[in-house]
């Protein structure tokens, strides 16, 4: 207990002693938070978009049946999705997204209203991109996703026009059209009247049986057309999504990113640290009269570790109190999230240690630790459905024997109260630490 | 009264043999050389003596009293903390009754109590020497044991570090130290141990190996004796 006390010392003062070792630690996870915390609460901004309408004003607003379409209407739903640079011409629509003042031109022809008035073909609006990758898929989904709801209430209405069509031909009334207005008789009223006129006939007479074959189509077109109304009003959304998860607690988006942002930070500091301590041992020379049995190898790791562990957990702890300011958060489970962060703290840092033990230098170890760590981030964070089954399993044999993934469970089930459960994460941390701390007993050997 | 007593200690690391079946003995206040080429063992020897390495065969008799004190070849010290805080760290570590007391003795020992509160970073390499020797005697050891403790010092430092450890030796702390440095070892030591290639194959006083060569000058003695048997 006096060595561990000792050394647990020693380290601090060493710590404290490097300057720029103490900022980031207190710089880190101020700045962290503040920007988590800004960017889960604030809404996400719009991409520039040159627009261009030719639609003359006369023309906006598009006459179907009886029905009328304000394509202006549109125009506004698009513009909660963008933020529009208006423009005169498609000529400056293109230079505007070429030399990336706007990373995307929308631009609705002139020919759009007819298009829309005929019904007879699919109206365009032609989009043009620029920009990276990134940049290009952002600007497209904003605008497909805002055009799928405009073709979606569009065909709400074009629904109600043929709706109205064909309660003309079921229930007759008055066509406008042209200027024109025509009473339309209807086949419920046409096969009264016929059968009217059936039963002003002799019974001998030849054309009873001809007109009872009209009459009785009427009556099959009246049953059919009826039910055709509902066939119509399901084209204009044929799949509509009803949503269940079946396994755990379905975290939301925001409180899964508080939970990867706190994962990051404790394997950063808990990693790098444990690393360099242990590291440090060997550039002093000190490790060599330490173990001159000074002390035991398995004081000399456990101390390294649980301070690596203790000073990760203060500062991932820290950020997420930063980051709380910004989003809210459970506290009354605040001492779970402490026992999932110590859990994987001890197993980050016992990663640490286990790659202090292999190398001889501070500055070689903080790089092995980058290199080890950033990838298990991006790996554990390949979604199931992304690659293929093999590579999958693979990633998540690899995700299984290094801690992130363990530890982000721990996290989410402390914050979020997903699946799975805090337990067997913490179980499956345990039994990580227990691996890397008898990796670097072997290491240590002289 | 012997203080230190090596018997057929050997050292394997996998097929390579580093020592092989050394014995000597060290007595109370005698200083003792190990010379010998690159890659003899000398360091193995010494770090098998302080308690470092485990032999792979062989016995090692300590002192029951007052233990060993080792000074490694490198500056073993953290340059972040200063003279005073590495001297208390490791009189905690040898868990000395009275830490402060034993820290306040090697700063007036070393004559670096001036220097007691600068970090060691800071210091030149003869003082930085100093700590790293005061590491090793904090716990007042029976037996001194220094990998080539001279060897990145100048002459005036070098000469500062055998008065102090003559002061030791002549109070009784038994020294044993290995080294390049010929003159050093003719100088300094009473006995003297040359390694090659792991094996012991001179076990006796400065004087003895001139002897032996016929040879008056112990650096050209020790270089005629490796080559007579093929070093």
């Amino acid at each position: 207990m006096i060595a561990l006390r000792a050394l647990l010392g020693k380290d601090l003062r060493i710590l404290r002693r490097s300057p720029a070792l103490v900022a980031l630690l207190i710089v880190y996870p101020v700045a962290i938070a503040v920007l988590i915390g800004l960017a889960l609460s604030s809404s996400p901004a719009r991409p520039r978009v040159a627009f261009l309408n030719e639609i003359p004003p006369s023309q906006a607003i598009v006459q179907l049946g009886s029905e009328q379409i304000d394509t202006t209407r549109y125009e506004h739903e698009l513009f909660q999705a963008i933020q529009p640079v208006p423009v005169g011409s498609v000529a400056q629509a293109v230079a505007d997204v070429r030399d990336g003042s706007t990373i995307a031109a929308l631009i609705i022809p002139p020919q759009l209203p007819e298009e829309l008035a005929s019904a007879a073909q699919t109206a365009y609006v032609q989009v043009i991109y620029n920009g990276n990758a990134i940049n290009q898929s952002l600007v497209q989904t904003a605008i497909e996703s805002k055009l799928a709801q405009a073709n979606a209430l569009l065909a709400a209405q074009l629904s109600h026009v043929a709706d109205s069509y064909i309660d003309l031909l079921l229930s007759g009334g008055a066509l406008h059209f042209l200027g024109n207005t025509y009473d339309v008789l209807g086949l419920v009223r046409a096969r009264t009247a016929l059968a009217a006129i059936e039963a002003s006939l002799p019974p001998s007479s030849p054309l009873r049986r001809r007109i009872a074959r009209v009459e009785n189509f009427a009556q099959i077109a009246v049953t059919h057309f009826s039910g055709s109304k509902r066939v119509i009003g399901a084209v204009a959304a044929p799949i509509a999504v009803r949503q269940r998860v079946v396994s755990g607690r379905r975290t939301p988006l925001n409180d899964y990113a508080v939970a990867v942002a706190v994962a990051v930070s404790l394997m950063f500091v808990c990693i790098l640290l444990a690393s360099g301590m242990l590291a440090l041992e060997r550039e002093e020379n000190t490790l060599g009269r330490l173990r001159r049995g000074l002390v035991s190898a398995g004081l000399l790791l456990s101390e390294k570790t649980i301070l690596a562990a203790v000073l990760g957990v203060a500062v991932s702890f820290a950020m997420l109190c930063g980051i709380g300011l910004f989003v809210p958060l459970g506290w009354s489970r605040a001492a779970l999230w402490l026992l999932a962060m110590g859990g994987g703290g001890l197993a980050f840092a016992a990663l640490g240690v286990a790659i202090g033990a292999l190398v001889h230098e501070v500055r070689a170890a903080s790089l092995l630790a980058l290199l080890v760590s950033l990838p298990l981030v991006f790996l554990a964070l390949v979604p199931s459905a992304s690659v293929s089954a093999g590579l999958y399993d693979a990633i998540r044999v690899i995700s299984a024997i290094f801690p992130f993934k363990a530890a982000l469970e721990a996290l989410d089930a402390a914050i979020n109260q997903s699946q799975p459960s805090l337990a067997i994460a913490l179980a499956h941390l345990a039994a990580l630490i227990a691996g890397f701390a008898a990796l670097s007993r072997i290491a240590l050997r002289p | 009264m012997t203080s230190l007593e090596a018997i057929g200690l050997s050292k394997r690391f996998g097929e390579r043999v580093a020592v092989r079946d050394v014995s000597f003995s060290l007595g109370r206040g005698e200083v003792l050389a190990i010379i010998g080429p690159n890659g003899a063992g000398k360091t193995t020897l010494l770090s098998m003596l302080a308690g470092g390495l485990e032999p792979t065969a062989g016995e090692l008799r300590l002192p029951t009293l007052g233990g060993v004190g080792w000074v490694p070849q490198q500056t073993a010290v953290y340059t972040k903390l200063s003279v005073a805080e590495n001297l208390r760290l490791f009189a905690r570590l040898e868990r000395i009754a009275d830490a402060d007391a034993a820290v306040e003795r090697m700063l007036e020992q070393t004559g670096l109590r001036a220097r007691a509160a600068d970090e060691v970073g800071r210091l030149s390499g003869g003082n930085r020497q100093r700590v790293n020797i005061a590491i090793g005697l904090i716990s007042e050891p029976a037996v001194l044991l220094l990998d080539e403790p001279s060897a990145a010092l100048d002459p005036r430092q070098r000469a500062r570090l055998w008065d102090f450890i003559n002061d030791r030796v002549s109070a009784g702390t038994s020294v044993a130290f290995a080294t390049h440095d010929i003159a050093e070892a003719e100088r300094y030591a009473g006995q003297i141990l040359v390694l090659a290639d792991g094996e012991l194959l001179f076990a006796g006083s400065p004087a003895g190996l001139g002897a032996a060569e016929h040879e008056s000058d112990l650096e050209r003695a020790f270089v005629a004796f490796l080559t007579e048997r093929g070093h």
